[in-house]
Order: C-alpha cells, then structure tokens, then sequence
C-alpha cells in the first residue's frame, strides 16, 4: 500500500470519527435521569439480589404494589455493589435487603446524600461457621472452636492439604475467616467455592453422603430447612472487634437487615414509598416464602402470590394509610 | 465462536499452500544432521542469556533476595484505581464529560436496543418467527439449501417458545442486533485501518490481544460507574469483547487480497479509494462474513455475563436459575442461546459459501432486492394476520417445563457416578486424585521456583521459539505480573491453566483426528462442539461441582468444555488439507493407515497443531474467570471479586495480570514464529 493513499484513509477515518463525536455531543446536555412513567401507571423499580431470602422479599413487594397499589414493577437482578450504585442514580428506587455495606453507606448515605435508610426489614442475619448436626451430634465438643484444631483430619480434602477445610462462599460474601484462622491459630484453610450456588451444591453433597464439613454459612437461608446445621462458637463479639481487619479475632455480628432507597424516590414515591418503608415482617415468614421458591421451585410471584393470599392480617399493615 | 477461533480458524485454510513448501526441505534433510542445526542454533542463542544470567542473577537475589517474587519489587496500583473510582462517582451528574459525550452514548444505547426490542415484539410471535424463517431462507440462498437453514430457524424458534424463554430470546436478540452491529462498525473500522497500514497493523494486535483475553468481569465495573447498569454497560461490554474477530479478518482479508488483481485495477488508473472499494473489499468479503459470524458468536457468549449488570434477557434467566441451584431452569434458559447460536452459524455460513458461487435457478422475483422485498411484505402480512387471530406473546399452553426432569435425571447422575463405582472409582476419587498427583505438584513447584528463575526460564523458551522480542516480550510479561503484587496468585493460575490445556490438547487432538478420519462421528459431534462453545458456563458448573466437588479439578473442566471445541476443529481442518498427493504417495509405497497418520498427516499439520495449541491456551485463559466459581480460587476469584464488591482495583489488577500471563503463554506457543517470523493474520 502506497503511504499517500493510506495517509488519506487515516485522515479521512480521523475526520468521521470527530465528526460523530461532535454530532454526538452537539445536542446539548444529556439527560441523567430517567423517567418514572410507563405509559398511565407509576412504576417502581427494585433490585433483585442473587440470594433467595432476598428474592421472596421483592416478589412479595412486587406483588403487592401491583396487585393492591396498582403500580408496575420493574425487576432487575444485579450485584449488590452495583444495586448500590443503580439506587444513587435512581436506575432503582429500593433495596430490601442489605446485609451491610459501610464504604457504600458513608459515601451515598452520609455524603452525597442521593440514598436514604428505609428501616429494619424485621430479619436478623447471622454469619457464622456451621457444621452438620449429624456430625455434632456425634463429636458434641466440636461446636467450641477451641477444639476444631482437634477435627481438622475430618474436614481435611484435597483442596486443603494437610489442613482441615472450611468451605467459603461467593467473593460478594463479608468474611474475616482468613484472619480468625491465623488470629486462633486453627488449622484450618479457607477454599472459596467462588458462588452461592457451588458452596449449596457442595454442601448438599456432603450431606447426601453423612460426611462431615465445616462451613461459613448465615441464617437465614432456606437451605437451613433441609440440612439441618450446628453453629461453632467462636469468640463472643464485641463492638469493634472486627475494627481490623487484620485482627479479628471473634465471631460475627448479629445484622438486622436494612431497606435503602433512592432519596427522591423516598421523598416523592407516594403510596409506594410509604408502603416500602412499612415493610416488615419475620425470619419465619421470609423463610416460608423463601422455601417455596428454592425448594418447590415455585416462580417467585407464584410463592408470593401464595404467601399473600394466606396472610392478609400481616400484610394489612403496611398498606399506606388512606 | 469465542475468544478462539478468530482469525485463526482461517489460517489453516490459507497457509497449507505455503507452509508445507517452506517445511518440507527441513523435514527432507538427514536427521542428524537437522539435529545437529537445531542444537547449534539453540546453543547459539542460549549461551548469551546464560551469560547475562550468570552476571545479573547473583545481583538480583543480593539486592531481592530469591525464592517468591520480592516485595521491594511491586508497585500497588489499586489506590489510584480506586481513586478513579471515587472519582467517577462524585462527577457522573456534572462534569460536562458525561453530560456531554458519555451520557449521550448511553442513552442512545438504551434507546436503541429499546426500539428493536419493541419492534420485534411489535410483529408478535408469528410475524417474529416468519421473519426469522425467510431470512434465514434468503441469506443461504435459495434452493435445497436455503430451505434447509430455513427449517432450522423455524425449529430454534419453536424451541424456544415451547421452553417458555419466548420474551427474553426476544430481549436477547434485541440486545445482540445493536451489539453487533456496533461490534461490527467498529470492527470494520478498524480492520480497515489495520488492513491499510502495516504500522497500525503492528500496533492494533496488543489491542485486540487484550480486548479478548482481559476477562470481562474485570471491566464490567468501570462501565457500570459511568454507564450505569442495565443495557449500555452490558452493550458496551459485548462490542468490546466482540469486535476483534471482525477487525482481525478484516485486515487479513485486505492483506491477503490478490496481487495480480490489484495490479489490473491500478493499471485501469483506479485511484486508491476506488481500488479499495471495487477491489480489494470484494475480494475481503468472504473474510468479512467469517468476521461477522465469529462476532455473533463471541456477542452470545457475553449475554450471560451481560446479566450480572441487569441486562435482562436470556442471561438474566440463565443467572438467576443458579440462586435457587436450579439446573433444569438453567438449561430451558440455556438451550435458547445456543439455538439462536445455531440459527445465525448456519445462516451466516450459508451464505459465506454462497458468495462467489453461481446463482441457483428459479424465478427472476426470488433473487436480489426483489426476494428481500419479499421477505418484507410476507413478514408483515404475517404479522399482521397473527396478530388478528393469535395472541402477541407465545401462547401459555403451548409451553413445557423441562426443569423438573432435568434435575432429576442431574440428581441420578451424579449419584450414580460421583463415587462407589467399581474399579474406576468415580469422578470424586478421579478430581481428588488429579487434585492431589498432578494439580498440587505442578503448582507447588511453580511457586518453589525462585522468581529468577521462572524469568530466566520464560526468557529461554520464548527465545527458542522465536525472537529476541519474543523473549522480551514474554519475560517483560512475566515480570508485570510480579511487580502487580500478585505472583503467587499468577502461578497458582499458570498451574491450572497448563493441566487444562494439557487435558484440552490430549483430548483434542485424539477427537480431531478421529474426525477427520471419520466422516460421520465429525458430523455426529459437530452440534456437540456447538453447544460446548455456547451454552452458558453457568449452567453446567453446577452438575461439575456435584461430580468433582470444589476443587481446582471443577475448574479445570469448565476450562476443558470450553476450550475442546476450537482445538478439535482446527486439528481435523488441518489433518483434512494435507495435501493429497502426499497422502496419495505414502500409500503407493505401502505406508499403513497407522503409519500415513503418524508420518505424513501429523508432521504436514504442523502448523494447524500449533494454531490449535495456541488457542486453547487463549481460551483457557478465558475461562479461569469462570473457574474461580467453582473453587478455582487465585486471579479467577479476585476478578469476580472486584466486581461483585466494587473493589476495582482488586478486579482490575487480577485481569491485568490475566492478561500478562496470556501474554506470555501466547508467546510460547505461538505457530511457525520460529522459522517464518509473526503470523501474519494477527
């Protein structure tokens, strides 16, 4: 190729592309936000976290503001840290389900101000490290940590070498376990399976086959209902224990789950709003949703639409008031 | 049809010609004496390095120390990345940046993929399906083959409408439409460039080396800071990763063009843009619709990924299966990808060998603008008397619901097979035996290994198979990843990425060859090889962790499912164009069937076996993403992790290194550098 001609492909590329760019951005300031309105009906839109707790909480709002409030729903399914950026834009108006994330608070909550507290959702989370209940009930000592260093053969596989393994869960996960092992000097080594659904895969496995696991595991979870799982003590919390994360060296805190939302969506959601902020309801009752989905694989709406239909006192309550 | 099979896959079909004539004087030459060149010639380049090593290495480990890479030597680049993140947040509403450019591109891109979404779903489900048939009819052509992709559209529709995915297939093929439209503008651009100037040529190829290998996972976070999630992340995502093959055979269609044809035109005093238009793109046109296909294939494989940022879709659907660890839902939702993959693989190849080929007989009004023109009105007269008699959305009843005796038949097997089996022992003792004999070794002994020492070794290799840049290269490579800080993590990465492609090469190329011996078992894996590539890792990983628990092991299979197929195809292509006469020879002198495959097919595909070799390496890079799902740990998991938990400099310093380590093992492996220089396709 002659260099004249290709000199005059490279210009004449270089012109188009300022040319598109200009023409781009020639029409003024875009807009940022987006419009609430789909044809006649408001609609609200929520985050669908990956877990199932998460997802009988929106299917049961879902269905209530479509069916009692008359709005349209719009679900979408994201990353927690994402759902958190999507609810500062206002790309979402509500999370129902936050298991705490301090960096993200502080900076949209305390600073910037685009996303509010919506109140406890009613459900206490707890992380911590279970084993099965048929393995305690066994080796009743093993639920102390002090004596896991004494059952590390059990829980050795390959993965872990000469250690004992404990199963992790997805990265989206908060865990310290890394720090307490080295902190109580267990031996133990941490494998991260990487999902929620591989550690559940996993974990059902070893339980099919009565063979003894150690895991980071939280409740609640509808999983808990099928495999029925021990708690290890480790070291009591205490407020700011975990300050370090290098240091920690004791157990998880207990998190009441929070609502957020987006902050105009707060301020002007109307019935909506007010209903999401009045949402509260149990561990027992998430769970009894929960199950339907994960276990008797009912469609999200279908498991809500069941729940609804069977508790009209305790969903009354959070009706707006008229 | 991923990461792989771009340019590549064509080389085999342009360089037999060639290559076979440069190699066979080497291979014709005494033994010995062949030998005896290559030691000298090893021995020749080699004896510097030893020299330079024996100077510089005392110094390294007197001012680092040996044994893992040193401290002293990293540089932590994810403050300022998380900086730029903080950044973004606080200025995506004002600065004029993003209220004048970035915010335009997104809500452009959002209106766009909205359009098509609603026009499609506009035609309702018998206009939709129609199109799809006469499309499909018209772009293979028309005749017997034409009716046959015409049969295969209207089966993948109706396929998806009875899994019940009919609105998110819609969603999908919305989404794909822009993607790849865009993917392929951009594509074309920059294939013109490259095709046009050998030094934007040169300093394209990095570019698109990155584009593909740097997982998606890694950049999917910057995009959803400044484009917000939902379409235009995902859109952007998908042009990015999708773009490269168009843009490779692009350029390599403009180079290759013929000469003599190119001569006649200038000689006809043809000006360089009228060359360009009535010459040599013709002519590029064939690997142009390779380009395009390859695109479509490698947009679908991004729609499941395009889900973790609320694309919607099929992927979303594949994506939330997995919370509830529901296969059978995964599957209905992961059948459709891979349909709609088959649907555009066979009309896209369709009419690639068309082009060129006579025109088929039949009426005048079946061919040109008039047969498009009448794809249209039967569209639309479709549509329209579909919309008058059925309803818009595929019919509820005419669904079934796969999932229970999906996860049935998943239960059984993996009861069946993970353990208890007699003398083979079953997959559990299999990965936990490959976990502990082959995986733990070759990792410990990769981290054993002083930090020189992997650099010197790299730095020999590399230069035996190539060039003083190729070592550089490799070794500057090499030595990024430790100065990421994230070196151990990399070999723990490296161990798992070579017992994969050794697995891959093993299977591949036994499978390859039996295919291209045998007819009909290519014929009968060839939509097994399609699924492979397609179908969602998603959805096979979780069977994978019930048969060989989380492990590396799991991993490694993901990597092996993904990887297999391109290294099959290229091996048989390149086994099917030895030439004849040679095969033609060995037989008159009696050669067994034995005997022709292991002296002349094999040594004459040796440059189709070290494509094949390369682009498993590549794809099984791409991949170790997915491994860290399934308890593949090391780069795989802190990918996933940055973004699942914001943390970009997390995310993003695990994909550079991916990057570096592909980077290094591409150079290894690289065909033919040795002896005829770069590949010229890439």
């Amino acid at each position: 190729m002659n260099t004249r001609n290709s000199r005059t492909i490279r210009t004449a590329t270089a012109t188009a592309a300022a040319l598109g760019l200009l023409a781009l951005s020639g029409c003024g300031a875009a807009e940022t936000g987006k419009s609430d309105e789909a044809g006649d009906k408001k609609t609200v839109k929520l985050t669908v976290p990956s877990w199932v707790g998460a997802q009988a909480n929106t299917a049961v709002a879902a269905y209530l503001l479509e069916k009692e409030l008359g709005y349209t729903v719009k679900t979408q399914q994201m990353g927690e840290v994402l759902a958190w950026d999507a609810l500062s834009k206002g790309d979402i108006d509500g999370i129902l389900e936050d298991w705490g994330h301090p960096k993200e608070e502080k900076s949209y909550v305390d600073t910037k101000k685009t996303v509010v507290k919506g109140g406890d959702l009613g459900v206490t989370g707890h992380i911590g490290w279970f084993v099965p209940k048929y393995f305690a009930d066994k080796h009743p000592d093993v639920t102390d940590w002090k004596n896991l260093n004494k059952y590390a053969d059990e829980f050795k596989t390959a993965e872990s070498g000469d250690k004992g393994e404990i199963l992790e869960g997805s990265p989206d996960y908060v865990t310290n376990d890394d720090a307490i092992i080295k902190n109580l000097k267990l031996n133990l080594k941490t494998n991260y399976s990487g999902s929620e659904a591989s550690q559940i895969t996993a974990m059902k496995k070893y339980a099919k086959a009565k063979k003894p696991f150690l895991t980071y595991w939280w409740t609640p979870q509808w999983l808990n209902a099928e495999i029925d799982m021990v708690e290890v003590k480790l070291p009591a919390y205490k407020e700011g224990c975990d300050a370090d994360p290098e240091k920690v060296a004791c157990a998880y805190p207990n998190t009441p789950l929070q609502k957020f939302f987006n902050a105009d969506f707060a301020k002007n959601g109307g019935k909506a709003a007010e209903f999401l902020k009045n949402f509260k309801w149990t561990t027992e009752q998430q769970n009894e949703v929960a199950l339907m989905i994960a276990d008797e694989k009912l469609s999200p709406e279908a498991a809500a639409e069941k729940w609804v239909k069977a508790n009209e006192s305790t969903w009354k309550t959070w009706m707006p008031k008229k | 049809m991923t990461a792989a099979v771009t340019a590549p896959a064509k080389e085999p079909a342009n360089e037999p010609a060639a290559r076979p004539a440069k190699d066979k004087p080497a291979a014709g030459r005494a033994p010995g004496r062949f030998a005896a060149v290559v030691r000298h010639r090893a021995g020749r380049k080699l004896l510097p390095l030893a020299v330079a090593a024996l100077l510089l290495v005392p110094l390294g480990i007197a001012l680092w120390g040996g044994g893992s890479w040193p401290a002293g030597l990293t540089v932590d680049v994810s403050g300022p990345l998380d900086d730029a993140n903080a950044w973004v947040i606080d200025n995506r509403e004002t600065h004029p940046l993003f209220l004048y450019f970035l915010l335009h591109l997104s809500n452009t891109a959002t209106d766009a993929v909205d359009a098509v979404y609603s026009g499609l779903d506009a035609l309702g489900w018998a206009g939709f399906a129609a199109m799809a048939v006469l499309f499909a009819w018209r772009a293979a052509g028309l005749g017997r083959r034409g009716a046959k992709t015409a049969a295969v559209a209207a089966v993948v529709f109706a396929v998806c409408g009875v899994l019940g995915m009919w609105d998110a297939t819609l969603l999908t093929i919305a989404l794909m439409v822009v993607a790849v439209a865009l993917a392929s503008v951009l594509g074309i651009l920059l294939g013109l460039a490259a095709g046009l100037s050998d030094r934007f040529h040169r300093m394209l190829r990095p570019v698109l080396d990155t584009m593909q290998v740097m997982p998606a996972f890694a950049y999917l976070l910057p995009f959803v800071l400044v484009f917000g999630t939902g379409t235009p992340a995902a859109l952007f995502c998908t042009v990015i990763y999708a773009a490269p093959p168009m843009a490779r055979l692009t350029a390599l269609g403009l180079r290759g063009a013929d000469a003599g044809v190119l001569e006649a035109s200038a000689s006809l005093g043809a000006n360089g843009w009228q060359r360009l238009w009535t010459a040599r793109l013709p002519l590029a046109r064939k690997e142009m619709l390779l380009g395009l296909n390859q695109t479509i294939m490698m947009a679908l494989s991004m729609v499941v990924i395009a889900a973790l940022v609320g694309a919607g879709g099929l992927g979303e659907e594949v994506y939330s299966a997995l919370s509830t660890v529901d296969v059978g839902k995964a599957l209905a939702a992961g059948i459709p990808i891979v349909l709609i993959a088959v649907w555009l693989d066979r009309t896209t190849a369709a009419a690639g060998e068309r082009i060129g080929a006579s025109v088929p007989g039949g009426s005048r009004l079946l061919h040109g603008w008039r047969a498009w023109a009448l794809v249209a009105v039967v569209t639309a007269v479709v549509a329209a008397a579909g919309r008058a008699l059925l309803t818009r959305s595929w019919p509820e009843g005419w669904t079934y619901d796969i999932s229970t005796p999906v996860n049935r038949a998943q239960d059984w097997i993996t009861e069946h097979l993970a353990s208890g089996i007699p003398v083979l022992g079953g997959t559990e003792v299999w990965s936990e035996n490959f976990t502990l004999w082959v995986l733990n070794p070759l990792r410990d002994g990769l981290v054993w290994l002083p930090w020189w020492a992997l650099l010197l070794i790299v730095a020999g290799l590399a230069w035996l198979v190539g060039t003083w840049a190729t070592a550089l290269t490799s070794t500057l490579a090499l030595g990024a990843i430790g100065v990421l800080g994230v070196w151990t993590k990399s070999l723990d990465t490296l161990s798992q990425v070579i017992a994969a492609l050794f697995v891959t090469l093993l299977l591949g190329f036994a499978l390859g060859i039996a295919a291209a011996r045998a007819g009909r078992f290519e014929r009968w894996m060839r939509p097994v090889l399609d699924a492979m590539q397609t179908m969602p890792q998603f959805v096979y990983l979780i069977p994978v962790v019930a048969l060989f628990g989380v492990t590396r092991a799991s991993a490694i299979i993901a990597a092996v499912v993904y990887a297999l197929p391109a290294v099959v195809r290229i091996t048989t292509q390149g086994i099917r164009e030895v030439d004849p006469a040679a095969l033609e020879a060995s037989r008159s002198l009696g050669a067994g069937s034995r005997q022709q495959l292991l002296q002349v097919q094999l040594p004459l595909a040796r440059p189709a076996l070290q494509l094949a070799v390369n682009q498993g390496v590549v794809l099984v890079l791409a991949v170790v993403v997915v491994g860290g799902l399934v308890g593949g740990g090391a780069l795989g998991y802190d990918v996933v992790k940055g973004l699942s938990r914001g943390e970009m400099g997390v995310g993003m310093t695990a994909g550079a290194a991916i990057v570096c380590l592909g980077l290094v093992l591409d150079r290894l492996t690289q065909p033919g550098t040795g002896r005829s220089g770069r590949r010229h396709d890439n």
